[in-house]
């Protein structure tokens, strides 16, 4: 195990590495540094769906409570790191006591849709209404629909006048997307990553087998949530203003069509699923005639009426059929996660 | 004296109006085996629920070796050393075979000891053969195998054990029976049972319940050819 | 005095409103286990259809009564056939496929009525009650809700249909079983939901300005109002829909009207933590 662990690791870096490399000759770095972080976001559901069988309609909270976060803290603090970790930690403490309370109330899948999308709507009005100078957390006004601008962004650790802008913030986005992508699959590959996996598939026998499965999906949802916070924190750094409509459904759905398109239960396909979308909606953004919504939407129709599995696992069957052999899979690895009959549901 | 390894006082399960468990004493020793027969709508699924901690009894206490374990999570439960088999087959379909009993033996040990722990289950078991493929894609014979080899993963000394006949074939079941007294030899077993044959092939003692509660218990033979369970089994007329 | 009895229209609008925007998704949830994301932008799409016969000259209550939810639900009917027939039984799966129509009814209606906010007046004028202005359009709201309450009940318990419908529910063995086709049931609950939703769109359209994006402030409210409901039709629209609605006047009324919103969603997520079976499925077992 340790060796394979490594060999992916290795993978990864250099994957990582060459993509650094050669995508600034075919897009400009700074939609790339978007999509990277995007890629993130979608990593993160992908995380907690795919493999931790969680259905949440509101990772967009998550991503815009790291954003906020971020910026808040950056304001009071006058510099980037402090607020870079708590970009991280707010979301997943949030998200730590609101899975607690979802999880330990034994509450079903429609439930948990329920109560994050309007958890999500929640967070959204709130913050849509604290526009007036009476909002403030220490120095940061909230600025109701208008939003924050000018924090400071992102800096050396250690040097508060050395800002990270340009290529150079894509570089740092990029490995710390290859980062959070080996941290993900040391999970998955830990005791911890097949016991969620284990969960996903049954809960009932994971408890008869004595696994608290309350304590164990409430902690999965937590990691999920810091890395979406993470993902919050350095779009926050890109866009340079954090606005209410990071907390939108919209926003919500659309994490949720790239795991969709991408495919669940892989590491892979919620990241591509994440960039290439997203890229198709840039794309689709400098034209007029069509909108954007409609695409999305569509897409998303499609994928669930004749694709459900996504992009990558699709391909990666069909590439193990030309090969001609069948290896045996490892946990959660090109094995559709169920999306129907969930336990529990 | 032996230890008890589990005894319930006056358990009592209520849905509504009805009493599906109607104040129950229960004592096992330990490293006994125990069938729990009784015609459908008896109770003892509700009972056995109860001491699994699938279901909360209304009334009453479970101990489990001198631990008071009413209303205990099943999952507590199970951390407690229980193994529990339910009625309706618990596996994890889109995994392996190997996975499955890997997951089942990682909960009382580390990784690496899990790995030889799961190998020594599927060479017990007999389940070499169908240990890389899924879950899903095995017959019902070999999936009941599977998951009482999730119960023997984790070294239980006591095991609670739902109907595991149902739906076997003649050879399933004699191999069932052989596993079951390999598990006797460690751990102190409850069957919750309708195969009267199959009883019989592995059983001394048993508890008939009726009506929610114990009607009976003890040696199969004499409580098979008592008049009384025989018109509880056969209705009025026998 | 006075205060009072606005106090008691404005509660009752609140909940009047919040039967109305739920009504569509209950019935089509009820009967058919399907949770119709889309349901917000079938309201939308009511409303747009209102307007667009107004201003073609149409009467106005011919339009919202009449047109709308005719419009609505042969869009219902079409979406039924194209996506949802191909889902059913994958709730999952049927919410992921019906927010994609969400998001495909939005981009639809920006590209033909653009970003803009359009609207029309209230068709009936506000009235005094002592020092305090009414607005009279409430009072209909809340007519046409308890209609449809009333009809709905009928409609159930009375007729033929209803009486497929209820076993509908049971499931759908139970309407094969009345020599019904579940095929074709479905396909009518589909549809009359949908009207429902085109319905509601249409009646609220006037107190609102409609643009493209405005069915999401309908779907979350109709979204957890069907599900604290729990499993009984009426009697779970009613009980939800008082309860939330006086919990979202009274915080309206105490603090403001995002407040309110608030808590109304507040009071939707600490329901269901307790009642994970709605209101219906804990205190009124087996009723409809």
């Amino acid at each position: 195990m340790p060796g394979g662990l490594t060999r992916d690791a290795v993978t990864i870096a250099l994957v990582t590495g060459v993509l650094i490399w050669v995508l600034p000759l075919i897009v400009g770095t700074y939609t790339l540094t978007v999509l990277a972080i995007y890629g993130m976001l979608g990593l993160s559901l992908g995380l907690i769906w795919g493999f931790g069988g969680i259905l949440c309609f509101g990772q967009a909270a998550f991503f815009g409570l790291g954003a906020y976060a971020y910026a808040i803290f950056a304001i009071n603090i006058g510099e980037s790191t402090v607020p870079m970790i708590l970009a991280v930690l707010v979301p997943a403490v949030f998200a730590a006591l609101l899975g607690a309370m979802m999880f330990y109330g034994r509450l079903g899948d429609v439930y948990l849709g329920v109560i994050t999308l309007v958890v999500t709507l929640i967070l959204y009005k709130v913050v849509n209404s604290t526009a007036g100078p009476q909002y403030v957390i220490g120095n940061a006004r909230l600025g109701g629909f208008n939003g924050i601008p000018g924090f400071p962004t992102l800096n050396v650790p250690g040097t508060p006048d050395a800002y990270i802008w340009g290529d150079r913030y894509f570089h740092v986005c990029a490995v710390l997307l290859g980062l959070v992508y080996m941290l993900v699959t040391a999970l998955l590959r830990s005791s911890f990553g097949r016991i969620a996996v284990g969960i996903r598939e049954n809960e009932t026998r994971m408890s008869l087998m004595g696994y608290d499965v309350r304590a164990r999906k409430t902690a999965m949802f937590a990691i999920g949530a810091g890395i979406a916070g993470l993902a919050g924190g350095l779009f926050a750094n890109w866009a340079e203003i954090v606005t209410p409509s990071l907390f939108s459904l919209g926003q919500s759905a659309e994490i949720i069509i790239w795991c969709i398109v991408g495919g669940l239960g892989t590491r892979l396909g919620p990241v591509l699923g994440a960039a290439g979308l997203a890229y198709l909606k840039f794309l689709l953004g400098q034209q007029a005639v069509i909108d954007n919504a409609l695409v999305t939407g569509l897409v998303l129709v499609l994928f669930v009426l004749f694709l459900p599995k996504g992009v990558v696992p699709a391909l990666s069957d069909l590439w193990s059929a030309g090969i001609g052999r069948i290896r045996p899979g490892r946990i959660g690895r090109r094995r559709q996660p169920r999306r129907r009959g969930w336990p529990n549901g | 004296m032996a230890e008890i390894a589990l005894e319930t006082h006056g358990l009592t399960m209520r849905f509504g109006g009805v009493v599906a468990a109607d104040r129950v004493d229960f004592r096992l020793q330990a490293r006994e085996l125990r069938c729990l027969i009784g015609p459908n709508g008896a109770g003892k699924s509700t009972f056995f629920k109860c001491i699994t901690g699938l279901q909360s009894p209304s009334e009453g206490e479970v101990w489990m070796r001198g631990i008071e374990t009413t209303g205990w999570m099943p999952h507590q439960v199970a951390s407690l050393g229980v193994g529990i088999k339910t009625q309706t087959p618990n596996v994890l379909d889109s995994l392996s075979v190997h996975e499955n009993v890997w997951l089942a033996a990682r909960r009382f040990h580390g990784a690496r000891e899990a790995d030889r722990k799961t190998r020594e289950v599927i060479d017990l078991l007999d389940l070499g053969a169908i240990a890389k493929d899924g879950l899903g894609r095995l017959a019902h014979g070999e999936r009941q195998r599977v998951e009482l080899g999730l119960v023997a993963a984790g070294d239980p000394w006591l095991i609670l054990l739902d109907e595991p006949a149902a739906g076997l074939g003649a050879e399933d079941v004699e191999r069932l029976t052989g596993i079951i007294r390999e598990l006797n030899r460690q751990a102190t077993l409850v069957i919750v049972e309708h195969d009267m044959q199959f009883i019989r092939s592995i059983a001394e003692t048993v508890t008939v319940f009726h009506q929610g509660k114990v009607l009976m218990e003890g040696h199969v033979d004499r409580v098979m050819s008592d008049p009384v369970v025989r018109n509880v089994y056969l209705g009025r007329k026998a | 005095m006075d205060l009072y009895v606005v106090v008691l229209v404005e509660v009752l609008y609140g909940v009047a409103s919040l039967i109305l925007i739920s009504a569509g998704l209950s019935i089509v949830f009820g009967m058919i286990k399907v949770i119709n994301l889309a349901h917000g932008e079938f309201m939308m799409i009511g409303g747009y259809a209102t307007i667009t016969a107004v201003n073609l000259g149409m009467n106005v209550f011919v339009a919202m009564l009449v047109i709308a939810p005719a419009v609505v639900g042969l869009v219902g009917l079409v979406v039924e056939r194209l996506v949802i027939r191909h889902l059913y039984g994958r709730l999952v799966d049927t919410m992921l496929a019906t927010w994609g129509l969400s998001l495909f009814f939005i981009g639809l209606a920006t590209m033909i009525f653009g970003n803009t906010t359009t609207g029309i007046s209230t068709p009936i004028p506000g009235f005094a009650i002592g020092d305090y202005q009414v607005n009279g359009y409430n009072f209909f709201i809340i007519v046409v809700a308890a209609l449809l309450l009333v009809a709905m009940l009928s409609v159930l318990k009375g007729t033929r249909a209803g009486l497929v419908a209820r076993g509908t529910m049971q499931g759908p063995d139970m309407a094969a079983a009345l020599g019904y086709s579940p095929d074709r049931i479905y396909m009518a609950t589909f549809f009359c939901g949908s009207a429902l939703s085109g319905l509601a769109g249409a009646i609220l359209a006037p107190l609102v300005g409609l643009v493209p994006t405005s069915g999401g402030a309908y779907i979350a409210k109709a979204f957890i109002t069907v599900i604290a409901g729990g499993p009984s039709l009426v009697a779970g629209l009613l009980s939800s829909a008082s309860l939330f609605g006086v919990v979202h006047q009274a915080f309206t009324f105490a603090t403001s009207p995002v407040i309110g919103e608030v808590a109304l969603l507040v009071a939707a997520v600490v329901l269901l933590r307790i009642l994970p079976q709605g209101v219906t499925g804990t205190f009124f077992k087996g009723k409809t």
